[in-house]
């Protein structure tokens, strides 16, 4: 049972990557628009007077930046001498 | 828990969060899906076929741990007892951590084993292997029910949905993305849970520092409050520990909490060693413990720091702090246990409290995925391959997985009412880590270390020595020991622990051990060398991704954290 005989795998291997820069991506966007758009002086007041959802989308969005960053710069590679695809993330 | 229904915990959520919700809900059910589509053999299923980088079994080894009792737990500690809070990191974490990756991951990764009952299998036989599986299987959905408790009434508390709709809502959830793809849906779930929870508690701890008026503000308020100075320093810890004598004390957070709680939980807990072994390659599988490290020093900031926070600047904690220290019940209905809710109440406008309630639901639910991924994996191989239906193709087993998560769900919905009965969610599973894992730490550690120790030891051993916790257990829910809270789970884990070696020891003098030919890979001093290297070339190579060189690294900075503070 420990060694499987070679088997068809598909080469599709999605990336976490660019998953996770889509959330933080759509959660950054949204955060920024509330914080330019719709912050009244009673949401300051609540955070101390920082506008919180500004500086977090802000943060979020550079975040996702780097994410994509790096998933295009060190894509995923699928060794092609071996049986089984290599969900190869570079690190 | 249970008794917040008097207190104003409702957030005030409004259309935007709910469609970041919403939105996070959708991104972990597509990553059921596309998983799906790499699942085709019961490897892929059970340990994504061995192919994920270092990084994401890192990430994800610490996300399965960061669930409901970490981050709901550890905030109420820090707004409980402060700074000592830390010890649950650094000393009861990062050395376990660091031992598994140098020390005990190339015998689990290296022996190719598929599960932690597995190398008991190999290592002691037939009896310690079932005793092993069938007691790992049933903790795992005993805690899988704690979680699924704990993100019900969370869901319960924010949402005002029936506590038994929230259960089978979350439950259905979990299910589906585990079941469709198998523990490569459930880590990179992990994973992506981690950067949610992340996104979620950092804006909330800076915008609780800029409120305190910075670190300053915050130690001038503290030491003015109720507990005082002792919560600004991690050593000695005497509040924490309970002991009068700082002495002790440190001696319980180094021995206690720092050796068997500790190393029993994060070297032979099975939900984390699975994540090590779905890593590509052994240098990959001793860094994910490793890597892991990283982050784990400094999720305390984001978890303790926010505790201790809501302690001095929330309203309720203002006037009933006190009280709440001596253990009384506050007029205002709150417990330490509501900190992180309440200061998200006060602090987040709409917008981030969108992010902040996805992120907890997201602990809550790494939790109990992790414990389904390994309830599966473990019954499929070590008890219905093993025991009862043997020699079926590979895809029988794929299927059966499936069906098996689906089971364990149900049984989950059950346990989370057992747990829902347990007045303290925290004392209860700390009591289930103590019947479980410290015996099997004790049979682990004599079992890898000795080859003098025979197969009829390990079963005895950990039978008795889960008997005797549970024993010590018993005895103190009689009232006959006099101990209580958590108390009793440290001694009832020492007392395993010592039970297990004892009789292990004795046991092994009276029979005969295996042939040492069998033993090699399995037992230190008859494993060859080489074999417990790990390739250092190709992607495998360069300084940074040295497991001792990490390690050293991480033990560096854990020991300047604990000089600092």
């Amino acid at each position: 049972m420990a060694e499987q005989s070679p088997r068809p795998r598909k080469a599709g291997a999605f990336d976490i990557r660019l998953i996770i820069a889509l959330l933080t991506g759509v959660y950054g966007a949204v955060l920024t628009v509330m914080g330019i758009g719709f912050t009244s002086d009673a949401d300051l007041a609540k955070a101390a007077g920082v506008n919180i959802n500004l500086w977090a989308g802000l943060g979020m969005l550079v975040f996702t930046g780097l994410f994509v960053a790096w998933a295009l710069l060190r894509p995923i590679v699928v060794p092609a001498e071996t049986d089984t695809t290599s969900p190869e993330a570079g690190e | 828990m249970l008794v917040l229904a008097d207190a104003n915990l409702r957030l005030d959520a409004s259309a935007i969060d709910y469609v970041e919700l919403a939105f996070y809900f959708a991104l972990v059910l597509g990553i059921g899906a596309l998983a799906r589509r790499q699942v085709s053999s019961s490897l892929d299923f059970f340990l994504s076929g061995r192919s994920l980088p270092a990084w994401v079994t890192g990430l994800a080894f610490i996300s399965a741990n960061l669930g409901a009792v970490e981050v709901m737990g550890m905030s109420a500690n820090g707004a409980q007892y402060g700074l000592p809070t830390v010890h649950y990191f650094w000393i009861g974490a990062i050395p376990a951590m660091l031992f598994l990756g140098i020390v005990m991951m190339p015998f689990y990764y290296g022996s190719k084993v598929r599960s932690v009952p597995e190398f008991m299998l190999r290592r002691f036989g037939k009896p310690a292997h079932l005793v092993n599986g069938i007691s790992f299987a049933t903790a795992q959905i005993l805690i899988a029910g704690a979680n699924l408790f704990l993100l019900a009434s969370v869901v319960n508390l924010l949402l005002g949905w029936p506590i038994w709709v929230s259960i089978v809502v979350a439950a259905v959830i979990v299910l589906s993305y585990t079941a469709l793809g198998g523990l490569s849906a459930a880590i990179y779930n992990e994973v992506l849970q981690f950067f949610v929870i992340v996104a979620a508690l950092v804006p909330l701890t800076i915008v609780g520092l800029v409120k305190v008026g910075g670190w300053q503000g915050l130690v001038d308020k503290v030491t003015g409050s109720p507990g005082g100075s002792a919560q600004l320093h991690s050593w000695p810890g005497d509040n924490l520990t309970g002991f009068g004598n700082s002495f002790l004390s440190v001696l319980g957070l180094v021995f206690g909490l720092g050796f068997v709680l500790s190393f029993g939980y994060w070297t032979t807990n099975f939900v984390e060693v699975q994540r090590a072994m779905a890593s590509k390659s052994m240098s990959a599988a001793r860094r994910t413990p490793i890597i892991g490290a990283f982050p784990k020093m400094f999720v305390p900031f984001i978890v303790i720091i926010p505790g201790m926070i809501a302690a001095v600047t929330v309203s309720e904690y203002v006037k009933d702090k006190q009280i709440l220290l001596d253990g009384g019940t506050a007029p205002s209905g709150v417990t330490f246990n509501n900190a992180l809710l309440l200061l998200m109440r006060d602090l987040l406008p709409n917008g981030m409290l969108g992010v902040a309630i996805a992120g907890l639901l997201a602990s809550f639910m790494a939790g109990m995925a992790a414990n389904l991924s390994a309830f599966n994996t473990v019954f499929t191989y070590d008890i219905w391959q093993s025991y009862v239906k043997k020699d079926k193709p590979d895809g029988y087993y794929l299927r059966l997985g499936r069906v098996v998560t689906t089971v364990g769900t149900v049984l989950a919905i059950g346990t989370a009412f057992i747990a829902s009965n347990s007045g303290n969610i925290l004392n209860y599973l700390q009591d289930l880590f103590s019947f479980f894992n410290a015996p099997l730490f004790a049979t682990f550690i004599l079992g890898m270390f000795w080859k003098r120790m025979t197969a009829t030891a390990g079963w005895v051993g950990l039978v008795l020595g889960t008997a005797s916790a549970i024993t010590v257990w018993g005895l103190s829910q009689a009232g006959v020991l006099g101990l209580h809270g958590q108390g009793t789970s440290f001694v009832a884990a020492g007392t395993a622990f010592v039970v297990d070696i004892a009789v292990s020891v004795a046991v092994s003098l009276a029979t005969t051990p295996k042939p040492d030919s069998e033993l090699a890979g399995l037992v230190y001093s008859l494993t060859p060398r080489e074999s417990l290297k790990h390739d250092d070339t190709g992607e495998n190579a360069g300084w940074y991704r040295k497991p001792g060189l990490l390690a050293g690294i991480v033990l560096i900075l854990t020991i300047v954290l604990n000089v600092i503070f």
